[in-house]
C-alpha cells in the first residue's frame, strides 16, 4: 500500500470519504478493483468511529501571552484550540488541498474571478443558541479586513475591496481576480463569530464541535462536546483537554507514560528513540513547510547567477533529509512548491548534488575567496548542523563556506531578510499563488531573496485570475522554472510534520494543509478503549 | 552589608539610641525601597535597549507593515521613554501593572495566579528542605568525618553537581514513565483540589529539595563547625555537656546568622530561579510566565515579573539581615 492509498484509507476511517469516492481515487492511483474493495471494507470496519472518552493533547507553542481573539491566533496551541470551537466558511481537503464547503455551502466566481458569491449554510447554531446569520459572516470578515485590524489574516485578505450581504449570500468584490479566493477563507484566523466578534472578541463562541469550558493562556484549555453541532462526521470524543508543553522532553515523557494521547513537534533527533516505546505511534505527514538557504539576488557576490547555480549544485539534498530531518522529509528542488499543492507542476527535473557542475559554475562566476553564511538554531531545528553539513559538501566542489552562528534572539530582525546569505524556513501557504506572492513577488515585504523580475510578477498576476486549470498549471510551471534556475533560494528539503500519539488514538487524518491534521486533530480522532 | 553613615538629624539620632533594633529595621526597609526603585529603572531601561520591539516580534513572519504600525500606535510606543516610565511606575506603586500587550488581560490578575502557583511550589519545597537541611547539617557535624557524615556529604554533593533539569528528567523517567507512580505533567489549574495539587507538585518539589538541600546543609555544617572550634565550645565539652546537646544548645544559635543567610538565598532561588524546573514539569508559575513574555517582548508582563522578582529577592534578604541582627546582638551596635 503506498502513501496515497494509506491517506485514502485513513479518510475512509475518518468517515470523510464515501465508498464511491474511495474506489474512484484508489483505482485512479493504480489499484485493482478487488484490492480497492477489500481495502475499503477493512478500513471502514477496522475503524468504525467510536464516540466518547476524554482526549488529552500535549502541545508545544502555547504561551502566557496567547490571546483568545481569533484575529490574534499565532501559536500552534491556539491554532489547535481555535479549530475545536470555531468554523471557517471554507475548509481544505486533507488529501488534495482543494477548497471544500464548511459554513459556506457553495460558491460561484464571476468570469474574471473578481466577484465571488458564497451561499451561507442555514440552520447552524452558535454555542450560545443564536442562529448563524449572514450578518455574522459579514461582520467577521469586516473585522479582519479593517485597515486598523491587528488580524493575522489581514495580509491574506488584502485584495478584498467590498464585503456585502445579498439575500442569504455573501458577496466579495476583489481589487483583482483571484481564483483561490475560497481557499483563502480557510485561514485559521477567520473563525466566524457572533456579530464578527466585535462585541467580545475573547468570548470563544463559535459553531464548532466543542465548547470551550476553561482557558488559561499557555497552560490549559478544556472543551466539552457541542450537542448541537451541525456536522456528524467530527467531534467523536466527549471532552478535550489541551495542555501547553513547551519542553520537548516533557512532551515525550507525558506521551510515553500515557498521560496524554497526542503530542506535536517531535524532534527528528529523538523520533527513533520514541518509536521504541510500545504504546506509541509516530504520525508523520508530508507538508509544505520548507527549510531554505537564502541568497540576496541583488547583493554581491550573489548577484551573479553562476555563483547562485554553483551554490545550488553544491547542496547535497539527500544527506540533508537524512541527517537533519532524520528521514522525515522530502528533498526540495529549489522552488517553494511540492506535490502537496494543487496544480503542482510535475515533471521538473530533480536537481541533485553535483560537485563538478558546481565547480564549473563557480569558476565561471569568477568569484574567489570564501562565502559567508549566517545561521542560527532558530532558523530551523538543526539549522547550524545543516550549515556545517553544507560547508562540507561545498568543500568537495572547491567552494569555501564560512559559517557564522548568530544569536537566536533577534535573528528575524537582524539577519533574516537583512544579510545577503542566511538560513531560514517557510511554513508554506495554502496556495501556490500565496507562497509566491509572499516571498517572490518583486514588491513583497518578505521577498527574502530579493528576487525581482517583472516577467515573473506579470505571470503571477495572470495566473491568479486564471480560472482555466490547465492554463494555470502551465503558468505555475514557468514560474517554478524561473525561481529554480535563476532565483536566490536554495531549497534542500520540505520537512514533514512529525507528531506522535498513543495507540488508542484512531482515525488520524494526515492532512497536507498544515500541522496537527491542519489543526483539526482533536475534532477528527476518536479513542479506542 | 555595611551601614550608611549615621544621620545627624536629631530625632533620628534619638530614635536610634532609644530603639536601636527598630531603627536598624527601619533603615533596612528604606534602603530596600530605594534599591527597588533603582531596579525598576534598570528593568525599564534594559528592556528598552533590547533589539526588536513587541510589534515586530509578536507578529513574526506574518507581520505586515500596516499591522506593525497599528500595534505601535495602539500601544503608544511612539511616546518618549521617560513619559512611559513615569506612568508605569505610578501605576505599579498602586499595584496596577497594566494589561498584557499580547493577551490584553490584566497583568496583576494573571500574576496573582502565577505568583500563587510559584509560592505554593516554593513554600512546599521550603517546608521540606529547610528543616531537613539544618537537621542533616547538625547530624553531619555530630558524626563529623565518620560514615554518616560522609554519606550525607557525598549524596548532597552529587545532588548539587547535577543540573536541575537532569534531576527532573531522572525523576520523571523513574517515577512517572517507568513506575507510573507520580503525576506528570505537574500542570495545576484553578478548579483543582488541594490533594490533587499536592500530588501534581510531588516531583517538582522533590527536584527543588534535592537542588537546594546540599547548599543549605553544607553551609549549616561549616558554620557550626567553625563555632565548634571556639573556646566556649571547649568549655561546654569540658563541663561534661553531651556532644549533640552542645551542638543544639550552644553551637547552633551562634551559627544562626550564616545559616539564615543561606536559607534566605535559597528561598529566593526557589521563587525566582526555578524557570527550568517549571518548564520541565510544565508547571504554570512565574518563571514560565516571564519567559513567554520575554519571547514576544510583552513589556508590561516582563516589567512586572522583573519588579516582583526583585522585590522577593530584596525582601528575603532584608528579612535575613534583620533576623541575623536579632540573633546576634553584637550586630546592633555598629562600631
Amino acid at each position: 500500500m503506498n502513501d496515497y492509498t494509506k491517506y485514502l484509507a485513513s479518510r475512509v476511517t475518518a468517515g470523510g470519504l464515501s465508498r464511491r469516492e474511495f474506489m474512484g481515487r484508489a483505482m485512479a492511483a493504480g489499484i485493482t478493483l478487488a484490492v480497492a474493495d477489500k481495502l475499503f471494507t477493512e478500513s471502514a470496519e477496522a475503524a468504525e468511529p467510536k464516540r466518547g472518552g476524554h482526549l488529552k493533547l500535549g502541545l508545544e507553542g502555547g504561551a502566557a501571552t496567547d490571546s483568545k481573539d481569533p484575529a490574534k491566533f499565532l501559536s500552534q496551541f491556539m491554532f489547535c484550540v481555535g479549530r475545536c470551537w470555531g468554523d471557517m466558511l471554507v475548509e481544505s481537503d486533507p488529501l488534495t488541498g482543494a477548497a471544500v464547503p464548511a459554513l459556506a455551502e457553495s460558491w460561484e466566481p464571476s468570469k474574471d474571478a473578481v466577484t465571488w458569491t458564497f451561499k451561507i449554510r442555514k440552520g447552524v447554531k452558535f454555542h450560545d443558541g443564536k442562529e448563524l446569520t449572514i450578518d455574522d459572516v459579514v461582520a467577521t470578515l469586516k473585522r479582519h479586513t479593517d485597515k486598523k485590524s491587528e488580524s493575522g489574516a489581514l495580509g491574506v485578505l488584502g485584495s478584498i475591496k467590498e464585503i456585502k450581504a445579498d439575500g442569504g449570500n455573501l458577496v466579495l468584490t476583489l481589487s483583482e481576480g483571484n481564483a483561490d479566493m475560497p481557499l483563502l477563507l480557510s485561514d485559521y484566523h477567520l473563525v466566524i463569530q457572533p456579530n464578527g466578534g466585535v462585541d467580545d472578541p475573547l468570548a470563544s463562541i463559535g459553531t464548532g464541535p466543542y465548547k470551550l469550558t476553561s482557558f488559561e493562556a499557555g497552560v490549559r484549555a478544556t472543551f466539552e462536546k457541542n450537542k448541537d453541532d451541525w456536522r456528524s462526521d467530527r467531534g467523536y470524543v466527549d471532552s478535550i483537554e489541551v495542555i501547553g508543553m513547551n519542553d520537548a522532553t516533557a512532551r515525550i515523557a507525558a506521551l510515553s507514560s500515557g498521560q496524554v494521547h497526542y503530542i506535536n513537534r517531535v524532534d527528528p533527533k529523538t523520533v527513533n528513540l520514541l518509536k521504541r516505546a510500545p504504546n506509541v505511534e509516530i504520525l508523520s505527514t508530508a507538508g509544505r513547510g520548507h527549510y531554505v538557504f537564502i541568497m540576496h539576488c541583488d547583493k554581491a557576490p550573489f548577484d551573479n547567477n553562476d555563483l547562485r547555480l554553483a551554490l545550488k549544485y553544491a547542496m547535497d539534498r539527500e544527506t540533508m533529509v537524512q541527517k537533519i530531518l532524520g528521514g522525515y522529509g522530502k528533498v526540495g528542488n529549489d522552488f517553494p512548491i511540492n506535490s502537496t499543492y494543487a496544480l503542482f507542476p510535475e515533471g521538473i527535473e530533480q536537481r541533485v548534488y553535483d560537485p563538478d557542475k558546481a565547480a564549473f559554475h563557480y569558476k565561471k562566476s569568477g568569484h574567489s575567496g570564501s562565502v559567508l553564511l549566517r545561521t542560527s538554531e532558530v532558523a530551523f531545528p538543526g539549522g547550524v548542523d545543516a550549515a556545517v553539513l553544507y560547508q562540507e559538501s561545498c568543500k568537495k566542489a572547491g567552494i569555501e563556506i564560512e559559517v557564522k552562528r548568530e544569536p537566536g534572539d533577534g535573528y528575524w530582525t537582524n539577519v533574516w531578510n537583512v544579510q545577503p546569505f542566511s538560513t531560514s524556513y517557510w511554513g508554506g501557504r495554502p496556495t501556490q499563488d500565496q507562497m509566491y506572492s509572499t516571498a517572490y513577488l518583486s514588491t513583497a515585504d518578505w521577498n527574502d531573496t530579493k528576487f525581482k523580475r517583472p516577467d515573473f510578477d506579470k505571470l503571477l498576476l495572470a495566473a491568479r485570475s486564471e480560472l482555466d486549470e490547465a492554463k494555470r498549471k502551465d503558468m505555475y510551471r514557468a514560474m517554478a522554472m524561473m525561481v529554480r534556475d535563476e532565483g536566490g533560494v536554495i531549497l534542500p528539503m520540505f520537512n514533514d510534520f512529525v507528531n506522535a500519539s498513543t495507540k488508542q488514538v484512531k482515525g488520524y487524518v494526515h492532512d497536507i494543509g498544515n500541522d496537527m491534521s491542519n489543526g483539526y486533530v482533536a475534532t477528527r480522532v476518536w479513542l479506542d478503549a | 552589608m555595611t551601614n550608611p553613615a549615621p544621620s545627624n538629624i536629631l530625632p533620628g539620632l534619638r530614635l536610634r539610641q532609644r530603639f536601636p533594633l527598630l531603627a536598624l529595621i527601619l533603615e533596612r526597609f528604606v534602603l530596600s525601597i530605594i534599591l527597588l526603585f533603582a531596579v525598576s529603572i534598570l528593568i525599564f531601561g534594559g528592556l528598552e535597549a533590547l533589539p526588536g520591539d513587541f510589534a515586530t516580534t509578536y507578529l513574526g513572519q506574518s507581520a505586515t507593515p500596516q499591522a506593525v504600525a497599528n500595534i505601535r500606535q495602539d500601544l503608544g510606543l511612539n511616546r518618549p521613554v521617560t513619559t512611559r516610565y513615569v506612568e508605569w511606575l505610578g501605576n505599579a506603586v498602586q499595584g496596577d501593572f497594566g494589561t498584557s500587550w499580547a493577551s490584553k488581560n490584566s497583568v496583576s490578575e494573571q500574576i496573582g495566579k502565577r505568583l500563587g502557583n510559584s509560592l505554593f511550589l516554593a513554600g512546599f519545597a521550603a517546608v521540606i528542605s529547610v528543616p531537613l537541611a539544618v537537621g542533616l547539617g547538625m547530624l553531619s557535624v555530630h558524626f563529623r568525618n565518620r560514615l554518616p557524615d560522609k554519606i550525607i556529604n557525598v549524596i548532597s554533593l552529587a545532588a548539587i553537581s547535577l543540573p536541575e533539569f537532569f534531576i527532573g528528567y531522572l525523576l520523571i523517567l523513574v517515577f512517572a514513565v517507568k513506575l507510573g507512580m507520580a503525576t506528570f505533567p505537574a500542570t495545576v489549574y484553578d478548579s483543582m483540589g488541594f490533594v490533587e495539587r499536592l500530588k501534581a507538585i510531588a516531583l517538582p518539589t522533590a527536584t527543588l529539595v534535592l537542588v537546594v538541600l546540599a547548599h543549605m546543609m553544607r553551609m549549616t555544617r561549616a558554620a557550626i563547625l567553625s563555632v565548634m572550634s571556639s573556646a566556649y565550645m571547649e568549655t561546654a565539652e569540658l563541663k561534661g555537656l553531651g556532644a549533640f546537646r552542645s551542638i543544639v544548645k550552644h553551637a547552633a544559635p551562634n551559627a544562626l546568622a550564616p545559616i539564615i543567610n543561606v536559607v534566605a538565598l535559597n528561598l529566593a532561588y526557589l521563587v525566582v530561579g526555578v524557570v527550568v524546573v517549571e518548564v520541565v514539569f510544565v508547571y504554570p508559575g512565574m518563571g514560565q510566565y516571564m519567559v513567554d513574555a520575554v519571547t514576544v517582548r510583552d513589556m508590561p508582563v516582563v516589567q512586572a515579573c522583573g519588579l516582583i522578582f526583585a522585590a522577593v529577592y530584596i525582601f528575603l534578604n532584608m528579612i535575613a539581615d534583620i533576623l541575623a541582627i536579632v540573633a546576634n546582638p553584637r550586630l546592633r551596635h555598629p562600631r
